[in-house]
């Protein structure tokens, strides 16, 4: 809208930009455009250089070299404040919002000049209507659905009328339906001459929704396509470098009895904005994966605290292994029966970040591995656990003495979960096997577990990705404000059908509220 | 009791609750910016021990009360370099700032030890000052305790209404969001901290120049401590940590009162624990019960903050 005097220039151009951590060059002289009106993906595996790259242009990080171009001219974007004032937004992969406040102090909080407050909720509410983000000014942060906060980000950004918007991921927290309402409003967008700079690795959205593609690889940019000529698996390609495995499952088929039956599972959740797991039902049986899908955030931790006996039920038959009851039995009596998790977060609950790798296989797996004596550590044993664990799944470390918490995400999330596969478990509970993972170290992981489950394992998958669910699971069911819904067979469940379930009932309302304890603490 | 009595028992409630409410609302506005600072009782004693030296070697009240102003931002200051420019822990720093400020107001307020002070001048309006009960209830008092409602009601504005207090609580809240927004999370959290401690250096003056008229070693007695617990009792909000306060003077002072009239067969010893206790049993009942007080804690209270560049 304002390049039409200077028709045919980029509103953002990167020329040569370079960005140095301790250890790691995250961009290297990277070079691309953006121009009016277009939605330009930026396309690259988990540290790749993406998220270093467009916090520079909006100025939370500052390039060591190179120049950003707005509209031609050479800009130095020293801070957040600069960037929105050139009329740049962002919507930050992990949202820049404040749980305890409300949204409209939170709006205001990332503007400007938003002026007086009521005048303020009159613009929210009419934006929000006119790009058919529904909104309640007034709710508190923590009581919304992540998709309703992703609202509070994208809203945000069109008050202050961006001429360029980023979106870090935005979907990867999404409902289908979801998805497919943020690409409406994206599009009208672009309609009305903005620029969308759209991050993401997730390739048929790029097919659908972008214009053109700058593809990163390893901080530089290896190559620039049109997404509508191309298919998802030549970009892929292009991404990693090199052919993309597809999972093989050998069919084992599932037989006998149910190897982990869940029964009527009711448990309040212990976090303060927690959900409460509601009669939850299912059973796994052998050389079965189970997929349990579903928008974070629906009682999915409480759930696997459940199963792992970090959290006890209130009947021992409520839980069973292989017919054994164990729901009154804790975690350790759990792993030696045969049950085996790999936790969402990695630090801090999947392994502890200050201890290095030996130790943090002996943490889960000395029940399993017979990796004590008494009251001491086998060292010995555990050094050769843990450099088979990093053998098997390619963990690039420099040695298993190094810390956990000095790996990369997704690098620790091979560890944990071969650490775990290793252990020859009965039952294997993952959670979001591939979160932060990239495709080559993702697919390597889809065969693990397709092949434990080969060799009988009961494989429970825990994963908001539905694609990956969709991949690899035979069942699956959808979990949605602590209730677990019936299961599926994954072949003839539509991708719809589980879109709404995930969505439940006020997908694409504001939720009803949830925290009624609100009002009775004011009071 | 006869009604002049009354009035001396609720005029010594207030005199214990002032204190409390400068250093419990300065360490209110440091945690919602998210740092928790343990060395409130370190600040308040050094704001003491200034406070009185500068008003017996000037004569002057009011310049006694700057001084222990200052004093307590001076402290403040220390913390605010360890624990927010070089991101020392918050706890560990503020438990050494208590430990060095009752050392050092011990060594420069030797020499001040039963020197006698004027103590700071009351409000006398002629005529209204002298009704009784009503007069020397709510005319006949000095000017911070005055000073201290105003800043309750101030505070409560700026943190609900004010914009600069809507980026204090939200870098209280989420330090990375308000960094990736563009706010420069340490300089909030540094203002916060030095008002803070100029906050418990004024209940510190008040302490020497109003309350005993004193100076005396240790004279704060763990009121610091009390602070803190009031911040956590009213749940971080200005007009409770009101009621918290003048509930914890009027614990104080009734404790005193039992003691003069025999202790009621309670020995001396068990009513000076009264206060204590009381903040004890309130901590332990707010962390356990359906209240769920911490619910309103700000997120990141006592994480250090390391920006990226």
């Amino acid at each position: 809208m304002t390049a039409e005097a200077n028709a045919g220039v980029p509103r953002l151009e990167v020329r040569g930009v370079t960005k140095r951590f301790p250890g790691v060059l995250a961009n290297d002289h990277v070079n691309f455009a953006v121009d009016p009106g277009e939605v330009h993906a930026l396309l690259g595996e988990n540290g790749a250089g993406k998220s270093t790259l467009v916090k520079m242009i909006y100025g939370v990080l500052h390039p060591d070299e190179g120049r950003l171009l707005w509209n031609g001219e050479a800009m130095d974007i020293t801070d957040p404040h600069a960037a929105r004032a050139l009329g740049i937004g962002m919507v930050f992969q992990h949202f820049s919002l404040f749980e305890a406040m409300t949204v409209l102090e939170n709006i205001a909080l990332g503007m400007d000049e938003p002026g007086d407050m009521a005048s303020l909720s009159r613009r929210v509410v009419e934006v929000s209507q006119a790009y058919g983000l529904p909104l309640d000014p007034d709710r508190n942060v923590y009581t919304l659905s992540v998709g309703e906060r992703q609202r509070i980000e994208i809203v945000r950004c069109l008050l202050q009328n961006p001429k360029l918007l980023i979106m870090d991921e935005p979907t990867s927290v999404l409902t289908p339906q979801e998805v497919e309402r943020l690409f409406e409003t994206l599009r009208k967008l672009s309609a009305e001459g903005v620029s969308i700079l759209y991050i993401s690795h997730k390739l048929d959205e790029i097919k659908a929704l972008c214009d053109r593609a700058t593809i990163l690889r390893g901080g530089r940019v290896v190559g620039e396509c049109d997404p509508s000529v191309e298919t998802a698996k030549s970009m892929a390609q292009m991404m990693i470098g090199e052919e993309l495995k597809s999972v093989t499952r050998r069919s084992a088929g599932t037989h006998g009895e149910a190897r982990l039956a869940v029964e009527g599972l009711t448990m309040p959740s212990e976090e303060i904005h927690g959900i409460d797991l509601k009669n939850v039902s299912f059973s796994v049986k052998a050389g079965e994966v189970f997929g349990i899908a579903g928008v974070a955030g629906n009682g999915q931790n409480e759930l696997l605290l459940g199963l792992s006996g970090e959290r006890l039920a209130h009947h021992d038959t409520i839980v069973r292994i292989d017919g054994e009851p164990v729901g009154r039995r804790d975690a350790g009596a759990r792993r030696r029966l045969g049950i085996c998790v790999v936790p969402e977060e990695r630090n801090g609950h999947g392994a502890v970040p200050g201890m290095s790798l030996v130790e943090n296989g002996v943490l889960s797996g000395h029940h399993r591995m017979d990796l004590l004596s008494n009251v001491f550590i086998r060292f010995g044993a555990a050094a050769r656990f843990a450099s088979e664990i990093v053998e098997a799944f390619d963990v690039r470390t420099p040695g298993i003495a190094a810390s956990a918490g000095s790996l990369s995400g997704g690098n620790l999330q091979k560890f944990i979960v071969g650490r775990e596969i290793l252990q020859k478990p009965k039952v294997l509970i993952v959670s979001q096997p591939t979160w932060g993972v990239d495709a080559g170290a993702a697919a390597t992981i889809h065969q693990a577990l397709a092949d434990l489950a080969a060799e009988g394992v009961a494989v429970v998958v825990v994963s908001q990705d539905l694609d990956e669910l969709l991949a690899i699971s035979d069942r699956l069911a959808v979990i949605n404000v602590g209730v677990l819904s019936s299961a599926m067979v994954t072949k003839e469940a539509s991708v719809e059908e589980i879109g709404l379930l995930m969505g439940g009932v006020h997908g694409l309302e504001p939720a009803p509220e949830r925290a009624p304890e609100e009002a009775a603490n004011v009071a | 009791m006869a009604p002049d009595a009354a009035v001396l028992v609720i005029l010594t409630v207030v005199g214990a609750a002032t204190p409390l409410l400068f250093a419990a609302l300065g360490e209110l506005v440091v945690e919602k910016s998210g740092v928790l600072n343990l060395g409130v009782e370190g600040m308040m004693i050094l704001g003491a021990v200034s406070a009185f030296a500068v008003a017996v070697s000037t004569g002057s009240g009011a310049l006694g009360v700057v001084a222990g102003m200052l004093a307590g931002m001076a402290m403040a200051f220390i913390f605010g370099v360890l624990t927010l420019t070089l991101a020392a822990n918050q706890v560990a720093t503020g438990l050494a700032l208590t430990i060095f400020g009752l050392g050092l107001s011990s060594l420069m307020g030797a020499s001040f030890i039963g020197i006698p002070v004027e103590p700071l001048a009351k409000l006398s309006i002629p005529g209204i000052s002298q009704i009784p009960i009503i007069g020397p209830l709510f005319f006949g008092h000095d000017a911070l305790v005055y000073l201290s409602f105003a800043a309750v009601v101030a505070i409560a504005w700026f943190l609900k209404k004010s914009r600069a207090g809507m980026i204090l609580r939200a870098v209280g809240e989420s330090d990375i969001s308000a960094h990736s927004i563009g706010y420069n999370v340490i300089a909030v959290r540094y203002r916060a901290v030095l008002f803070g401690g100029a906050m418990a250096g004024l209940g510190g003056a008040f302490l020497s120049l109003s309350y005993t008229p004193l100076w005396n070693e240790g004279m704060t007695a763990g009121r610091g401590w009390i602070a803190l617990a009031l911040v956590v009792f009213s749940s971080w909000r200005p007009w409770r940590l009101l009621v918290g306060a003048y509930l914890f003077g009027g614990v104080t002072i009734l404790q005193l009162y039992t003691q003069g009239a025999g202790g009621l067969g309670i020995p001396a010893q068990v009513m000076s624990m009264l206060p204590y206790l009381a903040t004890i049993l309130v901590l332990a009942v707010i962390a356990a019960g359906p209240w769920k007080g911490r619910l309103d804690a700000p997120a990141c209270l006592g994480k250090p903050f390391r920006p990226s560049t």
